[in-house]
């Protein structure tokens, strides 16, 4: 036995301890089922024992399902792969069933033993629906735990009975955040919302005392017990009725339809709400099987999560010794250096906010002292916690004070030039190995280099804005680029809990390779005449939370302009986007420059709020009366960012096809439903993705060609993830 | 093959499908029994003298439930050798009703049917009956389903009609349901509602606001903006089905929306032996019958391929229509008809329609087709066809010709 051990007391109270060997959380996993079921069995069996406690031998009580078992399971069911699933959790329903009904009569409900839980910190996932199988909830007053069923964000939803468990509970309404949402929160907020029933110092004393004094009553669940009726009313009862039909709208436009796990659990809710207790758990196994079969959930759970984290403790780390950053210099107080100061600050690393003169410095400093003020109104912060952030960040003009720093983020304007001369002024007063990162977004790091004197120290860290929210970090590791550069940087950004890809130095590097295809696309239909709605439509519809239209006016159209001059210098003739300039040029000839200037290809109100789509548009790009298809538009819109990010892999610029779909789904919000370019290739399959490169590119032109490593893969029906291997590197 | 023919057509009259309502005190039993006995009466209808009362009615819950048809024709003066049978087809179940009677008449079934519906909305509220379609999220999901009302604003948002010129219908509505009231071009159809003593509880549309114009509905707010922008949110819907629309335009309100009501209608259907065997002189041949199934998003669109339909079964043109009844369930169903075919509004609806009087769902069919032939007969007319929108996404026509 290495996960659960059922130790006998005296007073007849049994104590059931979760414990797993060699991890610092408790994970659920196939074997461990087993372990709770012989201790369990144990309890029912033994008149000398009253009652039990399952309670946690670690500081929290567990973390969820070990995800990797869910992969299992549908590999060890060969061809029949479902079968093999529904019985697995069918089995888990079962033990989970035998708690809840603790050995009781089946009719009288009487003679059971209360079997109780008591939770000393988070419990996530399975970690809760255990609990909410038991016939009381003890947690300890720890604010720092986390309660709750995060599964939907990851593409499941909770499948050991914690949907239909939670919809009994608190009705389909009270459970919809918790559930459709995955909202979790700490022991005194799940209390509030009737998921764990009592919070106090020490959850196994009170739960020792209720378990001595609890009645056959009291271990009955309502839904066990006779006349029970589900709070707020079942769907067809005329409270519940409206819920439900409003469930399925907002579900549907939430998810615009693509993620599969939120339709399914909502079908789990509903049907099993209309039947039976352990009919509903039959047919949530149905459609929790339903989902894990579907690749949506299985890429969703390998990028978002599995490939997520491996990347965020280091995968891709060479192997040098511990280069956490203790001191950054942020150069350049403006928008992106505010943010990098106030994200190192929170993460307890002094900084030096360093600009041309101390007003702008101390600016740059505000925006800390304004983004903690937000917390402390909304009760996430307090007055110390933002005097403390601000004690860690020093507001400077004088580059001296660079000195004893580890690392240095420049942050300077989009220049050449200006970035050479910051470099070696800095390199002069900087220790010896201190790292130079440089925050462009599209000067390649091999020429910034040049100016420094020691290019293997010198790397690209690359941040998205803003720099608080968004959670990719992109390394550009130039040509001279060493190792020890590569592991300051990814300490860095594991220090800042964030989650970093390393690529290669190419224009723009990954992430904005693939944006601005991605956005020409978008302007090009325009230029041609198809109905802006239908771009965006098409877009949102594939899980982007903004059309390629609503991304150039965010990102402003003149940043567009000078993109477009600057590579169509690069590229003379070779130049392949004049049709897309032409319509981003005449916008900037009308002024209409994005939200920047209140105008783009939407409209804004006096308070720069969207309002629409400029009407406008039509006069100057007729939309014609002959519109595509919905699917040749969405597929132009994905197949013009998925084979850039191929190329990127081809050229080497990715060398793991893992960071190319987490950096996607993180960096730009690319379809997170399919896991990212990679994965949804492997999705429509390389011989069917090849055939449509064919198509586009006699349709639509030659930005569609079909990648080598594209068509080879074809040839011999690859996947990605198969010939580069779940976990190894693409290179 | 055998001919239908109408030989009689009743209804009571529609009365607000509110509590306050007149005919909120009378049963959908009683508001049944009305026309079904007038029926009788007035075509002597002695022992088994229909082989079937198809009765549309849609919400068939509580005392609409348990086949009101059989029941209705039990509580009635008709011989208990007349079975019943209840059929929902949505909002065309009068309509519906009348073309299956046809049908079985056409294909020997027997010799006559009653056909017809009712609806008591202010007693057996709309949707209690609860329905898969909206709330089953599998089937709901998958078919993008949104309420009816904001399949109509769809419709208004896709084919370019504006609130103006849906409140320029309902005024339109209002000024014709008038003057036919004034006229009295009902009179031959209406059955007053009438007390166990025979006290007259209803005899006009109180439905009606005569006087109503563009100022007095501008006032009014659309009744499906927050459920499609706010919650639950139906217009993403919407727009995932219909991807060019960047928004949906709420344009219909409560006064150019039909009006929920309570109300009545049976039709006597027959062969010609009927006719000669009553002594009864056919009023009109039903020539043809249509139903379709379309889109259920956009829901309200049925009335122009049921047409396309019922045209194109017969050899027929638009152009061979004199006169149409499309029901006014919402402005834009209206509108979109007159578009889709170029049919003058002169030509249709020429006695106003449910917007102005009302829309008691399982008995609208039947009125319709009723006022069409009435009004065919007053005018001389030749060949009118009646159609109506349905909930789910259908349609249902029916034309008939004078004989």
């Amino acid at each position: 036995m290495t996960d659960f051990t059922l130790t006998k007391h005296d007073d007849g109270v049994a104590i059931i301890t979760w414990d797993c060997a060699n991890k610092s959380m408790n994970v659920a996993s196939f074997e461990a089922f087993e372990e709770l079921e012989a201790c369990i069995d144990q309890v029912l069996a033994e008149d000398d024992i009253k009652g039990a406690i399952i309670t946690s031998g670690k500081k929290d009580f567990a973390g969820g399902m070990d995800l990797n078992v869910l992969g299992r399971l549908r590999q060890e069911g060969g061809d029949n792969p479902a079968e093999n699933i529904f019985n697995g959790i069918m089995n888990m329903h079962r033990l989970l069933r035998k708690i809840e009904r603790a050995g009781m009569d089946p009719k009288t409900n009487k003679g059971g033993k209360p079997i109780v839980s008591a939770l000393p910190g988070t419990a996530l996932g399975i970690g809760l629906e255990i609990p909410l199988a038991t016939h009381r909830i003890f947690a300890a007053d720890n604010p720092k735990a986390k309660i709750g069923l995060p599964e939907i964000l990851v593409g499941l939803f909770p499948g050991a009975g914690g949907t239909t468990r939670v919809v009994r509970k608190l009705g389909a309404m009270a459970a919809a955040p918790i559930l459709l949402e995955g909202k979790a929160g700490s022991p005194k907020q799940m209390k509030l919302q009737k998921i764990v029933d009592e919070v106090v110092a020490d959850p196994v004393a009170a739960a020792r005392e209720w378990v001595l004094n609890a009645s056959d009553a009291d271990i009955v669940k309502p839904w066990d017990a006779k006349g029970y009726k589900m709070p707020g009313g079942t769907p067809y009862h005329p409270a519940g009725f409206m819920t439900f039909v409003g469930a399925s709208a907002m579900v549907s436009g939430n998810t615009q339809g693509v993620y599969p796990a939120a339709k399914a659990m909502l079908s789990a809710i509903y049907e099993g709400a209309l039947v039976p207790f352990d009919t509903a758990l039959k047919i949530e196994a149905r459609c929790f099987t339903k989902v894990i079969i579907d690749p949506v959930s299985s890429n969703m759970i390998r990028s978002l999560f599995v490939n997520k984290q491996a990347l965020e403790k280091g995968a891709n780390r060479p192997a040098v010794g511990d280069e956490r950053v203790k001191k950054v210099g942020v150069l350049g107080a403006g928008m992106m250096g505010a943010g990098i100061a106030l994200v190192s600050a929170r993460a307890g690393i002094d900084v030096v906010l360093l600009d041309q003169n101390i007003e702008a410095a101390e600016r740059g400093k505000a925006y800390s002292a304004g983004y903690m003020d937000k917390g402390i109104k909304r009760g996430k912060a307090t007055a110390e916690k933002k005097e403390a952030l601000l004690s860690q960040i020093t507001a400077s003009a004088d580059l001296n004070d660079l000195a004893g720093c580890d690392l240095i983020v420049e942050a300077v304007f989009e220049d050449p030039a200006v970035k050479a001369e910051m470099t070696q002024r800095v390199e002069a007063v900087i220790p010896e190995d201190c790292i130079f990162a440089s925050n462009t977004s599209t000067l390649p790091i091999t020429e910034l280099a040049k100016a420094s004197s020691r290019p293997d120290q010198f790397i690209g860290i690359h941040f998205f804005s803003p720099v608080e929210k968004m959670m990719l970090v992109e390394i550009i590791k130039g040509k001279e680029t060493g190792d020890r550069a590569v592991a300051k940087a990814l300490d860095f950004v594991r220090q800042i809990r964030k989650t970093p890809i390393v690529v290669n130095d190419a224009r723009f590097f990954y992430a904005n390779r693939c944006i601005i295809p991605y956005i020409n696309e978008g302007i090009r239909m325009i230029g041609e005449g198809v109905s802006p709605a239908l771009v965006e439509n098409a877009a949102r519809q594939l899980g982007f939370p903004v059309g390629p239209l609503q991304l150039v006016d965010e990102t402003s159209i003149e940043l567009g302009v000078k993109i477009a001059k600057a590579t169509r210098a690069a590229m003379g003739d070779a130049y392949p986007d004049g049709a897309v300039d032409d319509v981003v040029f005449a916008m900037a000839d009308l002024g209409r420059m994005g939200r920047k200037t209140s105008a783009g290809f939407y409209d804004y109100d006096e308070k720069g709020k969207r309002t629409g789509l400029w009407d406008g548009l039509d006069d100057k790009f007729p939309v014609s009366d002959d519109q595509p298809d919905f699917i040749d538009v969405q597929h132009r819109l994905m197949f013009s960012q998925t084979l850039e990010a191929v190329r990127a892999l081809e050229e080497g610029v990715l060398e793991d096809i893992r960071e190319g779909d987490v950096g996607a789904i993180l960096g730009w919000g690319f379809a997170p439903w399919s896991g990212g370019p990679f994965s949804w290739l492997d999705m429509l399959g390389a011989p069917y993705a090849a055939e449509r490169c064919d198509q586009l590119t006699e349709a639509f032109g030659d930005r569609f060609k079909c990648p080598e490593l594209l068509r080879e893969m074809a040839g011999k029906n690859q996947t990605f993830y198969k010939r580069f291997g779940e976990n190894a590197q693409a290179a | 093959m055998n001919e239908a023919y109408i030989y009689d057509a009743v209804r009571t009259p529609r009365g607000k499908g509110r509590k306050d309502g007149s005919l909120h005190e009378v049963s959908a039993a009683g508001l049944s029994v009305t026309a079904l006995n007038a029926l009788k009466d007035r075509n002597d209808l002695e022992g088994h003298a229909v082989e079937d009362v198809i009765w549309g009615n849609v919400t068939q819950v509580a005392e609409q439930g348990a086949c009101l048809a059989r029941t209705a024709v039990l509580a009635s003066e008709l011989d208990e050798s007349i079975p019943g049978v209840s059929i929902n087809r949505f909002c065309a179940s009068g309509l519906e009703a009348v073309n299956m009677a046809a049908n079985q008449v056409r294909g020997g079934a027997g010799n006559a049917y009653i056909a017809g519906g009712v609806e008591s909305m202010s007693r057996t509220p709309m949707m209690s009956d609860g329905g898969a379609i909206a709330v089953d999220p599998s089937i709901a999901i998958d078919n993008y389903f949104v309420p009816q009302g904001i399949g109509a604003d769809i419709i208004a948002s896709r084919y370019g009609f504006t609130r103006d010129m849906a409140d320029a219908m309902a005024v339109e509505s209002q000024i014709r349901a008038k003057a036919a009231w004034d006229d009295n071009r009902f009179a031959n159809t209406i059955v007053p509602v009438r007390d166990i003593n025979g006290l007259t509880i209803l005899d006009y549309d109180e439905f009606m606001r005569p006087g109503t114009d563009m100022q007095s509905l501008g006032a009014l707010k659309p009744s499906f903006k927050d459920q499609g922008e706010i919650m639950p949110g139906f217009d993403k819907i919407a727009i995932q089905k219909y991807p060019e629309l960047e928004r949906v335009n709420h344009i219909h309100h409560a006064g150019n929306s039909s009006g929920i009501v309570d109300g009545a209608a049976a039709i006597l259907i027959g062969n010609k032996e009927f006719g000669e065997q009553y002594g009864l002189k056919p009023r009109a041949r039903i020539k043809a019958t249509a139903k379709i199934g379309t889109d259920p998003t956009i829901m309200l669109t049925g009335p122009v391929p049921v047409t396309k339909k019922i045209l194109a079964d017969n050899g027929m043109a638009i152009s061979d229509i004199d006169l149409f009844e499309v029901n006014e369930a919402f402005a834009s169903v209206v509108m979109l008809f007159e578009q889709a075919f170029n049919v003058d509004h002169s030509k249709v609806n020429v006695n106003g329609g449910s917007i102005a009087m009302g829309h008691p769902l399982g008995a609208t069919g039947a009125i319709i087709l009723g006022t069409l032939l009435d009004e065919m007969e007053r005018t001389d007319k030749e060949t009118g066809l009646a159609t109506l929108c349905i909930g789910s996404g259908m349609g249902a026509a029916t034309i008939i010709e004078r004989v």
